[in-house]
């Protein structure tokens, strides 16, 4: 036990330090990004959307009206009803829960599997590392929407089922983000400090690989979660994604597209609102990952 | 690795976020065109003058009219074969068509004698006379004849043939087709059936040239050779069929009031577009004269249009929410008709439908004969739907309610009309669930009763109460694999009425066979029967001459565009 | 590229839905799909099949499609033309629009110019392709009737072909009026897939064109009172290029995932629409040509890339 505590001193010393003066550093440059902390607080708005979605909902998401068939946008229904004369802002309230959720849900799966993968063929080398890149090779091979869209298609279309396509679909390039990152540490003196100490492979990839790999992750992390949103709502419009009557915005879009001409005459509204709800969500998102990434990265800097 | 060069640091992890679309695929950059010789078109002329548009939402499949199932195929072969006998038209009374004359069932139903109408020829040269007529059937129904092949990769092998006559060469009803002489054929039946003559009027049972067949039965299903109003001239795949007038077609000199005459157009171009809300725009563009396969939201929007109509096929369709009457609580009739009472159909067929059909009653179209008016729909009532279930003792029921991925005629939006249900169904205490699936692994797996409910429905082939209540309610057809019975309803009393009515000639009793079996549905309820559908198509105002078929696939031997010049 | 057959190939079976069955639809009889299936080899075990399927595909056939009945080669060519026309009418866009764009932001950085492109060229990755789709038709083709939709040509033109591009064979033919129709059909879907590779251009124009201009030579040039433009365009260009060339490389990657959605919605008659198409129809064939096809330009599009980077780069040996 004294032993164990004493290694980890000496590991959390460096790291600590490095961690303290970067963290200032970091909030500094970010929050002197103006696009970034707009990003942020239009994020944050989204964020706060999707958690109170009830309280600000004005209708029932899934409550029909059948009489005001695309109805235009009035004081009732600030943002018009949809092809079944539901309330589109409504649905777009709570359209922020599952998109937002979805995509984090796919980003958290690739961040996961990912970083495992990652962390594992660079911190090993050799054959770990080339067998695993090659299997995050033979998946880049795919033309990646075509390769979502077979996972889809062999798991059944569901919004479930399209967040784990486009997991998959965005692990290899969380597994190359970290495998680069760990590369570039594992020859570091306190990583070398560690090993002659006699620390356990797992003990040097936990305390100290990992956390010296964050910074490149994150930045990774949360531009995926932007591509994520979007690639999301581009399965639910092929069809593959959330099923009706889900308020997902892209499903919301295909339905209304899908539902006739008539949306070009009277709905026009139907095909608007939705759209710039993603668009600004995943646009605020990567405002904060570039963001992040020029605060992250001092290469970046100045 | 080049690419990560010291100075210009870019690895793919920089171009992905970058690029923020991260979804990378492959251009088709690399190998050049080859799209060999003809032309890329997008139709032909479109207005005022001798060729025809047509859009619709699918292309055929097989040009070969035995082997086709679906619409869009019979479609085209509409244009380029004739049938022995025909309906007039907008309605389901057989006329003469090929044969001059309707025939009368001799020896108790099991002998029909067809006269032709001498010297028709096919498009190419040859006559259509009794041998032809008999070779046609001997290549549908002998399985070892050696033209029993052909339709191209998807080919149905000849399913309509066995599915209207029983089976091939020993389990066909039809025994032997003989050449009494020229012009005179004769039918030998196994035993009467009563949908027989309006078997002979259906796309599939369509004559072709016996010379081409034998000349390239493969490469018939590409190459068609019959005896219509317009001869095949090309098939651009997933693009467009073209077609041309036949100038000795047999109808031209015929009256127009029976649907003969013309054929007026001097081309007419079939041209696929997939997407709808496309479609109606390439016909509002004016790039389409007729755009069919319309959504019912589509109906308001042409209406309002300037230049533009629409026409409506008589109700030849039956959509419906199956119940599987094998899955708990759907075993229990009350709860059967408690969801009767739960789903306000009147404002399904008004909102959704938006008017394109009329109300179901019954199990089968209102066309049809021997439809039994006396059968009223179940009218709205959520209490007396609770009632029903209360006492059947269900209550927070959670089911699925799987509604189809695709457009059909019988349907045109299923998921609106499942998103609609499923709020009805909730103010009963209902929850169902919506689950949808690819077409094909829906159709999979409701023919595997994998399903609680689920929606579907039927398009008539010949007009016969038998190709619905038979084909769609007869326990024969609840198999365990590929069921039609998709409510896995099972009355053995049902059965019985319904093989009397396929197996009497006599009109009277079938009419009280059927009367009967439709009382008999309505109080078993394995369905909540929807709408009687009528399928609507968009036209330019100056489309003259357009008569809409129940079978939705019309010879446009008489349409024409007026006001030319323009 | 054998690896990428075997995921393919068990990918592909693993689609549920009988191909068979749909072939046949709702009036098929078990005994009809059992035939079908035996005729197209569907009875015969996996590993068999996935033979069968290797040898054709090392000869260059990749067998013939269920739907259709024709080899997937001869359907992927048919369809080539069309994709190579979108994809091709998009990249220029995109490199016409990028890169003066990114050149100009990144001499003037931080003026308003440089901050509009920058916030257009985000928010431009930040929407979803198949909206800008629908707004455009919304916009252009419904409000405006300014472009005509959809497909490729209205259904009054016809061109004789040639090569399969529309805009050139109407070009040989001398068929202006061709070629106008053509254009015009054109430019909606090619601004649809255009736009996101128009906008990582430009971004990654600028920031290496930034990059570079903060080099010490280019700055000693500067000081040596080189005229600005010959700086921009003799000392920084060159350079910036690189990483450019790149991303227009992988762009070309892009645009794949980008033509499923779009020819979708503009009933273009390309390889991304057959894509969508046959997983729907479970057209185990084309999928597979399709995703084969996919998977072996990729590889050589990095390949050119490579090269394209040594000969402008003198640094690099292959």
């Amino acid at each position: 036990m004294a032993e164990a505590s004493a290694q980890q001193d000496v590991i959390a010393a460096p790291a600590g330090v490095r961690t303290r003066s970067r963290w200032q550093d970091f909030v500094r440059t970010f929050f002197s990004n103006r696009l970034a902390v707009v990003g942020l607080v239009v994020l944050s708005l989204f964020i706060l959307m999707a958690i109170f979605a009830p309280l600000i909902a004005p209708y029932d998401p899934l409550a029909q009206d059948l009489e005001g068939k695309f109805a235009g946008p009035s004081l009732e229904h600030p943002f018009g009803q949809d092809e079944l004369g539901r309330d589109i802002l409504s649905r777009v309230i709570y359209g922020a829960r599952i998109s937002l959720t979805a995509g984090l849900a796919a980003v958290a799966l690739a961040t996961v599997v990912g970083t495992i993968i990652g962390l594992l063929a660079g911190y090993f080398g050799g054959y770990t590392d080339s067998g695993l890149m090659r299997l995050m090779d033979v998946i880049l091979a795919f033309p990646s929407i075509l390769l979502a869209i077979i996972i889809v298609s062999v798991l059944g279309p569901s919004l479930a089922n399209a967040m784990l396509a486009i997991g998959i679909v965005f692990i290899p390039q969380i597994a190359r983000v970290v495998r680069s990152a760990v590369i570039s540490v594992r020859e570091r003196d306190y990583i070398e400090a560690e090993r002659a100490l006699g620390a356990s492979n797992s003990q040097i990839i936990v305390s100290g690989i990992l956390p010296n790999s964050m910074a490149p992750l994150i930045v990774q992390a949360t531009l995926t979660l932007a591509t994520a949103i979007l690639d999301i709502a581009a399965l639910s419009f092929l069809g593959l994604g959330a099923q009706a009557p889900t308020p997902e915005w892209g499903a919301m879009l295909t339905d209304a597209f899908k539902s006739g001409f008539g949306v070009f005459v009277e709905g026009q509204h139907a095909l608007i609102f939705p759209g710039i709800a993603i668009a600004l969500a995943v646009l605020s998102v990567n405002f904060v990952g570039d963001g992040l990434r020029d605060a992250l990265d001092p290469r970046r800097r100045g | 690795m080049a690419r990560t060069g010291e100075g210009n640091k870019i690895s793919r992890g920089d171009f992905l976020r970058l690029s923020g679309a991260g979804l990378t695929g492959v251009t088709l950059l690399g190998l050049a065109g080859c799209g060999g010789g003809g032309t890329i078109s997008g139709g032909g002329g479109s207005s005022g003058g001798s060729t025809l548009t047509f859009g619709r939402g699918a292309d055929s499949v097989t040009l070969d009219p035995v082997n086709a199932t679906d619409g869009e195929s019979f479609r085209v072969t509409r244009q380029i074969f004739d049938t022995l006998l025909d309906f007039a038209p907008e309605s389901f009374d057989l006329q003469p068509s090929l044969a001059s004359e309707i025939p009368k069932p001799e020896n108790g139903g099991r002998t029909y004698t067809l006269k032709l109408r001498p010297g028709i020829k096919f498009h190419d040269g040859t006559t259509l006379d009794a041998e032809a007529v008999k070779f046609n059937f001997d290549r549908w129904r002998d399985t070892k004849n050696e033209y029993h092949k052909g339709g191209g990769s998807q080919t149905s092998e000849f399913s309509y043939y066995s599915s209207q006559f029983g089976g091939f060469d020993d389990d066909s009803v039809i025994e032997s087709v003989e050449v009494v002489d020229e012009n005179t054929v004769r039918f030998n039946l196994k035993e009467p059936q009563g949908p027989f003559l309006r078997n002979l009027t259906m796309s599939p049972f369509a004559i072709a040239s016996p010379k081409a067949i034998q000349k390239d039965v493969d490469g018939f299903w590409q190459n068609p050779v019959g005896s219509g109003p317009y001869t095949f001239v090309s098939w651009e795949r997933n693009s467009q069929v073209r077609v041309e007038a036949f100038k000795d077609w047999w109808g031209s000199d015929l009256p127009a009031s029976e649907g003969f005459g013309g054929p007026k157009m001097k081309t007419v171009i079939i041209r696929s577009i997939p997407e709808n809300t496309a479609r109606v725009a390439a016909l509002t563009g004016n790039q389409l004269n007729m755009a069919d396969g319309l959504v019912p939201d589509d109906v308001p929007t042409i209406e309002e249009q300037e230049g533009f109509k629409l026409d409506f096929r008589p109700p030849n369709t039956i959509g419906y929410l199956a119940m599987n009457n094998e899955k708990k609580p759907f075993d229990d009739p009350r709860v059967r008709q408690a969801f009767n009472y739960a789903i306000d159909v009147p404002k399904i067929v008004e909102t959704v439908l938006r008017g394109t059909g009329e109300v179901a009653s019954n199990y089968m179209p209102s066309l049809l004969p021997y439809f039994n008016k006396s059968v009223e729909p179940y009218p709205y009532d959520p209490q007396k739907a609770k009632q029903l279930l209360k006492q059947a003792g269900v209550s927070n029921l959670s089911t699925e309610l799987w509604y189809m991925p695709i457009p059909r005629p019988y349907m045109p939006d299923a998921k609106s009309m499942a998103q609609v249900m499923q709020q009805d169904l909730k103010k009963v205490g209902v929850n169902a669930k919506l689950v949808t699936y690819e077409w094909g692994t829906y159709l999979e797996k409701t023919g595997e009763g994998a399903h609680p409910m689920c929606l579907l429905g039927w398009t008539g082939d010949n007009g016969d109460p038998d190709n619905f209540l038979n084909v769609l309610l007869n326990s024969a057809t609840a198999t365990p694999t590929d069921a039609l019975n998709v409510a896995y309803y099972k009355n053995p009393e049902v059965d019985k009425l319904l093989v009397q009515g396929q197996t009497t000639v006599d009109e009277n009793e079938r009419k009280k066979v059927y009367f009967r079996a439709q009382e008999i549905m309505h109080e078993d309820a394995p369905w909540v029967p929807v709408a009687y559908v009528e399928p609507p198509i968009g036209l330019q105002q100056s489309v003259q001459g357009f008569a809409p078929n129940a079978t939705s696939s019309e010879a446009l031997n008489t349409v024409f565009i007026s006001g030319g010049g323009k | 590229m054998l690896g990428v057959s075997i995921v393919v190939f068990c990918m592909v079976r693993a689609i549920p839905g009988d191909p068979a069955q749909i072939m046949l639809g709702q009036t098929a009889t078990e005994a009809q799909v059992a035939e079908v299936r035996n005729r197209l080899g569907l009875d015969e075990p996996l590993p068999v099949q996935y033979l069968v399927f290797l040898k054709g595909a090392v000869r260059g056939d990749l067998g013939d499609s269920i739907v259709t009945g024709r080899p997937v080669v001869n359907e992927l060519l048919v369809r080539l033309p069309a994709t190579l026309e979108l994809t091709g009418f998009a990249m220029i866009i995109a490199i016409l629009v990028g890169v003066p764009v990114g050149v100009i932001s990144a001499v003037r950085q931080y003026s308003v110019l440089d901050k509009v492109a920058s916030t257009t060229a985000l928010t431009g990755i930040s929407m979803p392709i198949f909206w800008l789709a629908m707004i455009l038709i919304v916009i252009f083709g419904v409000n405006l009737e300014l472009l005509p939709f959809p497909g490729r040509l209205g259904p009054t033109t016809a061109i004789t072909s040639i090569t399969g591009l529309v805009l050139v064979d109407s070009l040989l033919t001398l068929n202006f009026a061709g070629f106008w129709d053509g254009l015009l059909h054109l430019i909606m879907p090619a601004i649809a897939l255009g736009t996101i590779p128009m906008a990582v251009i430009m971004r990654m124009t600028r920031s290496s064109m930034l990059e570079v201009m903060g080099e010490d030579y280019v700055r000693t040039a500067r000081a040596k009172g080189v005229a600005p433009w010959r700086v921009v365009f003799k000392h920084s260009l060159r350079n910036a290029m690189l990483p450019t060339v790149t991303v227009i490389g992988l762009s070309a990657g892009l645009l794949m995932g980008g033509s499923i959605i779009t020819e979708t919605i503009f009933s273009w008659p390309g390889v991304g629409q057959i894509a969508y198409e046959s997983v729907n129809r479970r057209d185990y064939a084309m999928i597979q040509g399709v995703v084969l096809y996919g998977a072996a330009l990729f590889v050589f599009i990095n390949l050119a890339v490579d090269v394209l980077y040594a000969v402008l780069d003198p640094r690099v040996r292959l």
